[in-house]
């Protein structure tokens, strides 16, 4: 949160809602009265590629993607997939991630290509400059009873990590939810909140 | 009449576009779908009071195009950088012509090839066919350059390119919205054969016109506010324009800038300006030095391609090297490297109509011609059963082409089209092979949709864009029409069948097709049957499953007691296509119970 900007990277597979995560949170920007851009970074398969997706906000925005390790805040929806963009943190910042592994098909994997990591946030925190938390969305969401919220757990999550008033946060989400899960929502995000207290 | 209360909205370029060609009063939008300017047109044709279609490609699009400006509407035609090329040759005589109703072309280009074959600069060929171009540099931009377009186009009687990149068109940022003004749609043809039949002794008088037409937007150039000059520190200043304004003016906000919005024709004296201004000037853009080389011609001292690279997307990261390399950055920029991780490749999605056919490719062997859509995938690992790909429709004429040269024939060949491409530009390859009763075989791979841009429809699809019920073309009349006399129609899902008729395709002396027809997997509505199950006793670690390249198969982490990978499929993700289950030799892939899908 250099020079009043923040830039936060939302990551993960395609089809895991990462485009509907940086959706809401650009729109938690605008509501906040902030200068916002977005951009988004995705391969040609219609499913199961790498997704990135850039927001930056602040007073005046110009370039819409992050410069390489300006990043303040990563939220990983996949854990391979935060491991892959761990680097881009900058000193200090934060890299919240989901624990929910996809590993990729079969098919492609050649006899040299890497292997899937056997726990991708330990080694993140190897690469990553800032602080590395663990989120167990899977868990929580079947707490929940709905495997659907885990966008909105990782939201709140990242909303402990953001200087935004929580009432903006809470009233565009009920804003942008199907309206019979708003309560289910707003249960998921402040779990989402709580994992990252509880995290310490 | 509709009036919009001005507000600010977040929006991608191309929701920008489309909302400032309506607040210009544009009736009339036609297209071709093309990654990155598809969704243009998807917006535009849900504002009221318009009309929106998709044409077979992007020629026929420009030509529908023409003619609704010549009847007197404002018309906006859009497509990728490479339709571009496909659209030259009407577009090429059209800048002669004029218009009526104002017209702009889109040209979304796609520097760094997300999603195409180049990445050609369109604004070159909006200098080669002597229209002016105008170059957004964020939403914002978008919307405003769209807007003025079609003032420019009726003001000076042209048609008009609004050229993009994927970072603009993909891309969110703050929009002021005006008004709706009422859509201009045209009243009748009206006949002017001096202007619009360009045959020799007409066209060159045409010539004489668009030329003159060139200074008089020269001058507007010079004035337009859009070409915007900031005479600040004497030290350095910076001609920019599109997306990496962006990065330049971050990273240097203190220097002079010429940006620039309207690149053809150049704005030669607010550049001079710049230069009499600065101590020296650097020209800061993507892909191709246009800007740099129009500010030499003009005579002005730049430095550009020098320092930043020709290829790819810039980025603050790049053009912080170019800074550091032209001696205005102490500090080089440090790369980062990050973790070794897993590459994730594209893949055809899990019970991909198009699968089982490149499996029956795999098993004959066939050279495969390929073309542009989502089976040009099938060139990666494990299918690899693609061999080329160049252009929309290029398959069947490369078929051709080989067939008549090989002399040392090893391999059947076989040219590998989708419907949307077949219909795009496909037809007049086929009737090539019919009239050179070459030996090939051409299989048709019919998902009803055009895919891999989303889901557009086209000429078998059965409905337009507006949502109207349409007549449907049959791709088999089409084929029986042009004469070709061996035409089968193939179950995808039945692998050993399509195997034979493949064959059977292949062995006919002649050119043959092969309609390959299932709905796509994911349009317009995601196919779900019950998923399968790898039973895993049973299960010999062959990795015959693994090779038919499905993402819903995966590692399971067991092995058999040889040490071979047992196989895994995801219950989400499988469709119950069930080609996996065909080609397993062991009988270890089966129907998943009820009662362990509801589990």
């Amino acid at each position: 949160m250099k020079d009043g900007m923040t830039n936060v990277l939302v990551v993960g597979v395609g089809g895991q809602g990462v485009i509907l995560a940086s959706n809401i949170l650009c729109e938690v920007a605008v509501r906040a009265g902030m200068d916002v851009k977005k951009s988004e970074i995705h391969g040609m398969s219609q499913r199961g590629g790498v997704v990135s997706s850039h927001v930056r906000f602040g007073e005046k925005v110009l370039s819409p993607l992050i410069a390489a390790g300006q990043t303040d805040v990563i939220l990983g929806f996949e854990a391979a997939e935060a491991l892959r963009f761990a680097h881009e943190i900058r000193e200090g910042g934060t890299l919240l991630a989901s624990t929910q592994t996809i590993h990729p098909p079969k098919g492609p994997e050649r006899k040299d290509s890497v292997k899937y990591p056997a726990n991708p946030l330990e080694d993140a925190k190897g690469v990553c400059r800032g602080r590395v938390v663990p989120i167990e969305t899977q868990k929580i969401a079947l707490e929940l009873g709905n495997p659907k919220v885990t966008n909105t757990i990782l939201l709140g999550a990242l909303s402990t990590s953001l200087d935004i008033d929580l009432e903006v946060w809470r009233e565009t989400i009920k804003a942008m939810v199907p309206p019979k899960t708003i309560e289910l929502n707003l249960q998921a995000f402040d779990r989402g909140r709580k994992a990252v207290e509880d995290a310490g | 009449m509709s009036v919009k209360e001005t507000n600010k909205v977040l929006q991608f370029g191309n929701e920008a576009i489309a909302h400032g060609a309506r607040e210009a009063g544009c009736y009339f939008a036609v297209a071709y779908p093309g990654t990155p300017s598809t969704e243009i047109l998807e917006v535009f044709s849900t504002l009221p009071g318009i009309f929106a279609k998709w044409s077979p490609n992007e020629k026929v699009a420009l030509e529908v195009g023409i003619g609704a400006s010549l009847t007197g509407s404002r018309t906006l035609v859009t497509m990728k950088h490479v339709g571009v090329n496909v659209a030259m040759d009407p577009l090429m005589t059209f800048t002669y012509t004029g218009v009526r109703g104002g017209f702009v072309l889109v040209s979304a280009d796609d520097p760094e090839l997300h999603s195409s074959q180049n990445e050609q600069d369109n604004r070159m060929l909006g200098k080669f066919a002597k229209m002016p171009v105008f170059d957004p540099s964020d939403s914002q931009d978008a919307h405003d350059f769209a807007k003025l377009a079609f003032e420019v186009s009726e003001r000076f009687n042209t048609p008009v390119m609004l050229r993009e990149t994927t970072r603009i068109a993909h891309a969110k940022g703050l929009v002021e919205l005006g008004e709706w003004a009422e859509p201009v749609r045209g009243e009748n043809f009206v006949r002017e054969i001096n202007r619009f039949v360009m045959m020799p002794a007409f066209a060159k008088p045409r010539h004489t016109f668009a030329e003159n037409r060139t200074l008089e937007l020269k001058k507007f150039s010079n004035e337009w506010e859009g070409n915007r000059l900031e005479l600040n520190d004497k030290k350095v200043g910076i001609i920019t324009s599109g997306v990496a304004y962006n990065y330049i003016r971050e990273l240097m906000p203190d220097a002079s800038y010429l940006k620039v919005g309207m690149p053809w024709p150049f704005p030669d004296e607010k550049a001079r300006k710049l230069a009499e201004h600065c101590d020296r000037v650097l020209v800061v853009e993507e892909l191709e030095p246009f800007l740099e080389e129009e500010a030499k011609i003009a005579g002005i001292a730049v430095e550009g391609k020098a320092y930043f690279p020709r290829e790819g997307e810039l980025n603050l990261d790049k053009v912080a090297m170019g800074l550091h390399k032209a001696g205005l950055l102490d500090n080089a920029p440090q790369p980062i490297t990050g973790a070794p991780v897993i590459a994730r490749p594209p893949v055809l999605c899990a019970g991909c109509p198009h699968r089982g056919i490149y499996m029956a490719l795999k098993k004959v062997n066939a050279d495969v011609y390929g073309d542009i859509g989502c089976y040009t995938l099938a060139a990666l690992p494990p299918l690899e059963t693609l061999h080329t790909c160049f252009c929309m429709g290029a398959s069947i004429g490369n078929a051709i082409g080989a067939k008549l040269n090989e002399q040392n024939p090893q391999h059947p060949q076989v040219a590998v089209i989708g419907d949307g491409t077949f219909f795009h530009s496909g037809m007049t390859g086929l009737l090539d092979a019919v009239t050179s009763d070459v030996n090939i075989t051409i299989v048709i791979v019919d998902n009803d949709i055009t895919a891999m841009t989303g889901g557009q429809e086209n000429a078998g699809t059965g409905h337009d864009l507006m949502g109207n019920t349409v007549p449907t073309v049959q791709i088999e009349d089409v084929c029986t029409a042009m004469g070709i006399k061996h035409l089968t129609v193939a179950d995808t899902y039945n692998y050993d069948k399509t195997v034979e008729q493949l064959k059977a395709a292949i062995e006919f002396d002649g050119p043959s097709v092969i309609i390959a027809r299932k709905p796509c997997a994911l349009f317009p509505k995601k196919k779900k049957i019950d998923p399968y199950v790898v039973l895993n006793d049973v299960c010999n670690g062959c990795g015959a499953c693994f090779r038919i390249g499905c993402p819903a198969i995966s590692n399971s982490g067991k092995t058999t007691e040889k040490g071979l990978t047992i196989a895994m499929i995801d219950p989400d993700a499988c469709t119950g296509c069930t080609l996996c289950q065909q080609v397993c030799p062991v009988d270890a892939i089966v129907p998943m119970t009820r009662e362990e899908v509801t589990a």
